[in-house]
């Protein structure tokens, strides 16, 4: 098809250039400096799109992002494919490969359609009332059948190949903006010296001055006006002009989301490039110019392709010389819509007439269009039109009334005036007021550091929306402004919300204020009958304004239906909230660098390299990841971790708990913040002695626990779960700031300076004694729980003589970068023991053998020291540590059948019982069954060559030895109730 | 995303910082002579007001500091930032 | 096996370099690092111990010779020292302020550093940190704590284009990563 609409001359299109694209698989040509709409109109394509309930014809209804039918997908392969663009934003090159959306098989000819036959049924609300029963129908039946009818366009299935870019940036003035209000703010700025960011949705700068043949600014025209403009910015480094760059969204304390699209007009040729930049300015000062969006007119059957905005026909017209027809009615309340007429008929285009429901339009415009010879029709409207895929006629009717008279068109062209864009003003929750001669509501008084500029703000008049932008920018930056000379640039008036009169059943036409949701007339007042009276509510009900487009539209139109009807005026009824995003911005924007490997960090610990050399299994462990077990040969987990058992017990194992939290507890009043923070007591811990300590929350349950450490008088070394060292940090930190301030101690959280070895088993000692220097570790020397400053290997040691596996062990503490050496030489130190690497489920078995619990696991936030059997560790001279209040209270001391830590042991050696299976008394009792406790750890102990569990059992000591059940997915288990120490219960083994 | 004015570092974005609850809940300084109700409400129960509130954030990734600052749950607008133990302004 | 330490040479720096876009960065070897916490009523004494004048305000950089003090808060310093001056530093403190009213935590092997450099450095940091770094918000000489995408780095601006950072060890590669990916974004 050739560019039959495209006129020879005009434009900012680079004509010398060609290019070449398809949509819905055919293939059309277009210029540089084109959209998707421009191009498709030129060769005459208006039917772009079908409606999301009734799968109505759709055409190219704007040229900008307010856009609600010509949705597309655009993308060469489904890697770049992205739904739901606006054709009318989406920048032409060459091989552009774009499809409609919601039709099958066709635009032309489209299956879905079938709902518009039967539109009646479908009125608003109908989703509410219809697919109520059976219930189950409507997950297995109706949803899916709706979901593939209705919708958009199509989530691409692979992912996405390109790159996003983010950005962080500061300045004295955001200008959202760059028509001739922004450009003047910005100028105006800039002359202070100020740091200005200045964004514009366009591919260029300009805005309106961009299809402005006719106006002259300081005795230019507006064009030339506009480069030297450009150009002065070029003087300012501190100016930084974003093009392709929408402002969606107003938060908190002036930061703005900005979304730079960089290179789709490139045809996302270089993955390697980000595609796109989420910027978040934090602004001191925000001008906000974002223009004004023209009104449809909602009168019946005002949604057939050819049926089009008059300032959008004016724009492709002047920007990208493309005519929407060869004949034109104009339907009109508003003056813009004569320059329309004008500047087609100077075009080439004939214009079947001017309908204008005013009924004495004045003014330059209407005064050119009657000089220039052109039908109008005052005081008249259209009733109706006609025309399948494309429109070919309408009816014009006086409102007074009287015979209606059909006039054909390829194109019609309509203004209901002009609504300010306040969307980012509202999004700042700054306050809207209702402006009754214009109808429009305009922004008062501002919520943040922020003012409105140019039409925007209600200003139509280029003179005034210059005067009015360089008054705010020279404002916001504290400059002063300066006055610019325009000429030849009348003021266009008029405007018109509601639907419009036209003598017919309302019953029988369909009026659509919301083009994409498909929201008519009769809808909105179906909604006030059916007792909706609240702007919010018939949003709801009827959906006006909650498609893509957030009604930017039709907003204003359902005010102007509803006021007559309620009997109140616009401000009464209010507006609903603007919503960000301004206009979608893709995912992949927001989720930036953070994917893959890049989405969280990745914490390894010094071993981390040797361990993944030997083909360790690794399992996430908040954000590090840690040794599961090391496999040999074709071991499976079982089998290898009964491997690494055996040899804990019976030679010595060794294990990787660098990830333990630590923190450096320093100062003179070092043991008496942890007396009050942990429940033992530490006054009488000597210096070099260790302790399991157990901490508290306020509330009286178990947080964390941990061995520490007395270093010296004055210092301790304190550990934590891996998971909790940052909360415990925090939480102590908390404690010492805001209530104990008197306290003269200092924390710094040491995890990361070392790396932790633990060598466990009864070699133990063999293995780390001939690398140790300046230490004796012998059974006297180093008793269990007791530690020593040494030297291992040459490095510097906090030497640890601690057991969490029941054995006899070491915990040596060396300073990370050393980490891997040590271990090397104590796998070569341990070779004549056969030392064995053994990971956290080695680990997670060896201390449930003894008992030990693992906070988090037999924890739940609900556990006390009592209920896991600790409560002996409780220093009881302490007057206070945090939780002991909250355990003293009688709630807790007058319960009786509290949840305990117990032993359980299963008549079937054999059987590994689910951890979180519940335990019942009778498991032949009705549903629900009372349940006792629940299953907090389960293992294979190949120690003692059966399972092992640990419970939480109501009352749980008192039931030692009785029978409970266990009902699990493959029958009742039988268990007995035991101590919940499995192996060496006098603890011999630990001080071997 | 708020800028919040740390009484040490100045004015700081949001996600510097850890939210810490609502300020000025003292723990009394010995805990024993306090009776299960008042224990009870220190421990369980905070104000959620719509409007000014005085709250506690600590500027985690900055100089660790807690603090206070008076805000408006629902303009958001913080009218003053304070260290801890100074009075609400 | 008594000089292991000294005879083994471990990189503290991970196997970072080399990647797309990490020409702006720069693994620091070595160095000593103290968390030093020192209370309104102790400066003095320990500035005159470290040679450091401790009295300046929070969020900047004091040095002398090859000693760095970053105050991040009201009563904490980031020490950044030689390896062979550490034991000096910890000895010459616990000799002046006899009172104890202090502490010396060393995390050495904690964080590593990077050093940043170039004139598209403070737009590849703003990839991920929030900060304002235009010298009059983020002067030469300012050091502070802050986040780098869901990192805590520390960060001192040595001169316009060039900064230094720190990282806990673990969080290094992310970091490292993520400074090589934005700076693809940048030829210089």
């Amino acid at each position: 098809m050739t560019q039959s609409y495209r006129l020879s001359a005009g434009g900012r299109i680079d004509r010398t250039r060609t290019l070449t694209f398809s949509f819905d698989g055919k293939l059309y040509l277009g210029h540089p400096g084109d959209t998707l709409a421009s191009a498709l109109l030129a060769n005459g394509v208006h039917l772009v799109g079908r409606s999301f309930k009734y799968h109505r014809p759709r055409g190219i209804l704007t040229a900008g992002g307010e856009e609600p039918n010509a949705l597309v997908g655009v993308g060469r392969d489904d890697a770049h494919f992205t739904p739901n663009l606006r054709a009318t934003q989406v920048e032409l090159y060459d091989g552009l490969t774009s499809e409609s959306q919601n039709r099958a098989p066709s635009l032309e000819r489209d299956y879905g359609a079938i709902n518009d036959v039967f539109w009646r049924f479908f009125p608003a609300g109908f989703y509410y009332k219809t697919f109520m029963w059976p219930r189950k129908a409507w997950t297995k039946f109706f949803e899916p059948r709706i979901r593939e009818m209705a919708g958009l366009g199509r989530s691409p299935q692979t992912p996405d190949a390109a790159r996003y870019a983010q950005r962080f940036a500061h300045c004295d003035v955001l200008v959202v903006g760059a028509g001739p209000a922004g450009l003047a703010a910005a100028l105006a700025a800039a002359k202070t010296g100020a740091r200005v960011i200045l964004c514009d949705e366009q591919s260029e700068a300009g805005g309106s001055l961009l299809a402005e043949p006719d106006a002259q600014i300081d005795g230019l025209p507006a064009a030339e006006w506009l480069k030297t403009a450009l150009a002065q910015f070029v003087a300012y480094p501190q100016v930084k002009l974003l093009t392709r760059t929408t402002a969606f969204g107003y938060f908190p304390h002036n930061m703005i989301g900005l979304a730079q699209a960089l290179t789709d007009h490139e045809g996302e040729r270089n993955d390697a490039q980000p595609r796109g930049r989420l910027w978040q300015v934090r602004a001191k000062r925000v001008v906000i110019a974002a223009g004004a969006i023209e009104r449809p007119l909602v009168f019946p059957d005002n949604d057939r392709p050819g049926i089009m905005l008059a300032e959008a026909a004016r724009l492709y017209l002047e920007r990208y010389g493309v005519l929407p027809g060869r004949r034109a009615l104009i339907f009109t309340a508003h003056d813009g819509a004569y320059r329309t007429a004008l500047a087609l008929q100077r075009a080439g285009c004939a214009i079947a007439g001017i309908v204008d429901l005013r009924p004495n339009a004045g003014g330059p415009w209407v005064a050119a269009a009657q000089k220039a010879g052109l039908a109008i029709y005052p005081a008249s409207t259209i009733a109706t039109t006609d025309g399948r895929l494309r429109i070919t006629g309408a009816t014009v009717k006086p409102i007074a009334g009287g015979s209606g008279q059909r006039l054909s068109c390829d194109t019609l062209l309509m203004s209901g005036g002009f609504t300010p864009s306040v969307h980012l003003f509202s999004q700042s929750r700054g306050k809207l007021v209702f402006d009754a001669t214009l109808d429009a509501f305009l922004p008062g008084a501002p919520a943040e550091a922020c003012s409105v500029a140019g039409s925007a703000a209600g200003v139509a008049a280029l003179a005034e929306v210059m005067a009015s932008g360089a008054e705010a920018g020279a404002e916001a930056a504290g400059g002063s402004a300066f006055s610019y000379q325009v000429t030849n640039a009348p003021e266009a008036q008029g405007g018109f919300i509601g639907a419009v009169p036209y003598h017919g059943d309302p019953g029988s036409v369909r009026a659509f204020l919301d083009y994409q949701n498909d929201v008519t007339a009769k809808d909105i007042a179906l909604a006030m009958r059916e007792g909706m009276k609240s702007v919010e509510h018939v949003k709801r009900f009827t959906t006006n304004g909650m498609a893509t487009d957030q009604g930017k539209l039709s907003n204003m139109n359902a005010l102007g239906i509803m006021s007559p009807v309620l009997g109140k005026p616009v401000p009464a009824i209010g507006t609903t909230t603007f919503r960000m995003p301004y206009t979608p911005v893709p995912f992949g924007y927001f989720a930036g660098y953070a994917r893959g490997e890049l989405f969280d960090p990745e914490r390894h610990t010094a071993i981390h390299g040797w361990a993944e050399a030997q083909g360790a299994v690794f399992e996430d462990v908040s954000l590090w990841k840690r040794a599961r077990y090391f496999p040999r040969g074709s071991e499976d987990m079982h089998k290898a971790v009964a491997r690494e058992c055996r040899a804990v017990r019976n030679g010595v194992g060794i294990f990787d708990a660098s990830t333990l939290g630590k923190i450096e507890v320093v100062g003179p009043d070092a043991a008496e913040f942890l007396n009050r923070m942990y429940i033992n007591a530490w006054t009488k811990l000597q210096p070099g002695k260790l302790r399991y300590g157990i901490l508290l929350r306020e509330d009286g349950f178990v947080i964390d626990d941990g061995v520490i450490g007395r270093i010296t008088d004055t210092r301790f070394h304190v550990t934590t779960t891996t998971g909790g060292a940052a909360r415990v940090l925090t939480m102590m930190e908390d404690y010492l700031q805001t209530e104990f301030p008197e306290l003269n101690v200092w924390l710094t959280s040491t995890t990361e300076q070392y790396a932790v070895i633990a060598v466990q088993g009864p070699m133990a000692r063999k293995v780390v004694a001939p690398l140790i220097t300046g230490a004796d570790i012998s059974a006297e020397a180093l008793p269990h729980m007791s530690m020593v400053e040494c030297k291992i290997a040459g490095v510097p040691a906090r030497l640890f003589r601690v057991s969490f596996t029941g054995e006899l062990g070491f915990e040596i503490n060396v300073p990370a970068d050393y980490g891997r050496a040590v271990w090397e030489a104590l796998m070569a130190s341990g070779k004549p023991y056969d030392i064995t690497p053994y990971g956290t489920e080695t680990m997670h078995v060896l201390r449930a053998e003894k008992g030990y619990i693992i906070v988090g696991q037999e924890t739940d936030g609900t556990v006390t020291p009592d209920d896991v059997g600790y409560a002996g560790m409780i220093g009881k001279a302490k007057p206070d540590f945090v939780g002991k209040r909250a355990l003293a209270r009688k709630a807790f001391a007058e319960q009786t059948n509290r949840k305990q830590l117990v032993g359980l042991l299963t008549d079937d050696p054999a059987l590994v019982l689910d951890e979180g299976a519940h335990i019942v008394a009778d498991p032949a009792q009705p549903k629900p069954m009372t349940m006792l406790g629940h299953i907090t750890s389960s293992y294979w102990s190949e120690t003692l060559g059966r399972s092992v569990a640990l419970a939480l059992l109501r009352d749980g000591r008192a039931r030692t030895g009785e029978q409970l059940y266990v009902p699990l997915a493959t029958g009742n288990a039988r268990v007995s109730v035991v101590a919940p120490v499995f192996y060496d219960p006098e603890g011999t083994r630990l001080n071997g | 995303m708020l800028l919040i004015p740390c009484p040490y570092c100045g004015n700081r974005p949001e996600i510097e910082f850890a939210y810490g609850g609502e300020a000025h809940v003292v723990r009394a300084a010995d805990p024993r002579k306090e009776d299960d109700a008042a224990w009870t409400e220190f421990l369980y129960f905070r104000k959620n007001p719509r409007g000014d509130h005085a709250e506690r954030w600590r500027h985690a990734f900055g100089c660790g500091r807690f603090f206070n600052v008076k805000r408006n749950t629902y303009t958001d607008h913080i009218e003053a930032s304070y260290r801890i133990g100074e009075m609400l302004p | 096996m008594d000089n292991l330490a000294e005879t083994t040479s471990l990189s503290r720096l991970f196997a970072l370099s080399g990647q797309a876009g990490d020409r702006h960065c720069r693994p620091v070897t070595g160095g000593a690092r103290f968390s030093l916490r020192v209370p309104q009523a102790s400066l003095g004494a320990a500035g005159e111990a470290l040679g450091l004048d401790l009295t300046g305000p929070i969020n900047r950089a004091v040095s002398a010779g090859q000693r760095t003090a970053l105050r991040l808060g009201p009563d904490e310093w980031l020490l950044l020292l030689a390896e062979t001056d550490a034991a000096t530093v910890a000895a010459s403190l616990s000799q002046r302020l006899t009172d104890g009213l202090y502490s010396l935590a060393d995390i050495s092997h904690r964080q590593t550093g990077i050093a940043l450099e170039g004139v598209a450095v403070t737009d590849i940091l703003n990839g991920g940190c929030p900060l304002d770094f235009d010298p009059a918000a983020f002067p030469v000489g300012m050091a502070t704590r802050t986040i780098f995408f869901k990192a805590e780095i520390v960060l001192w601006r040595q001169d316009l284009t060039r900064f230094h950072m720190e990282v806990w060890r673990s969080f290094a590669p992310y970091v490292w990563s993520l400074l090589a990916n934005v700076g693809c974004e940048y030829a210089d």
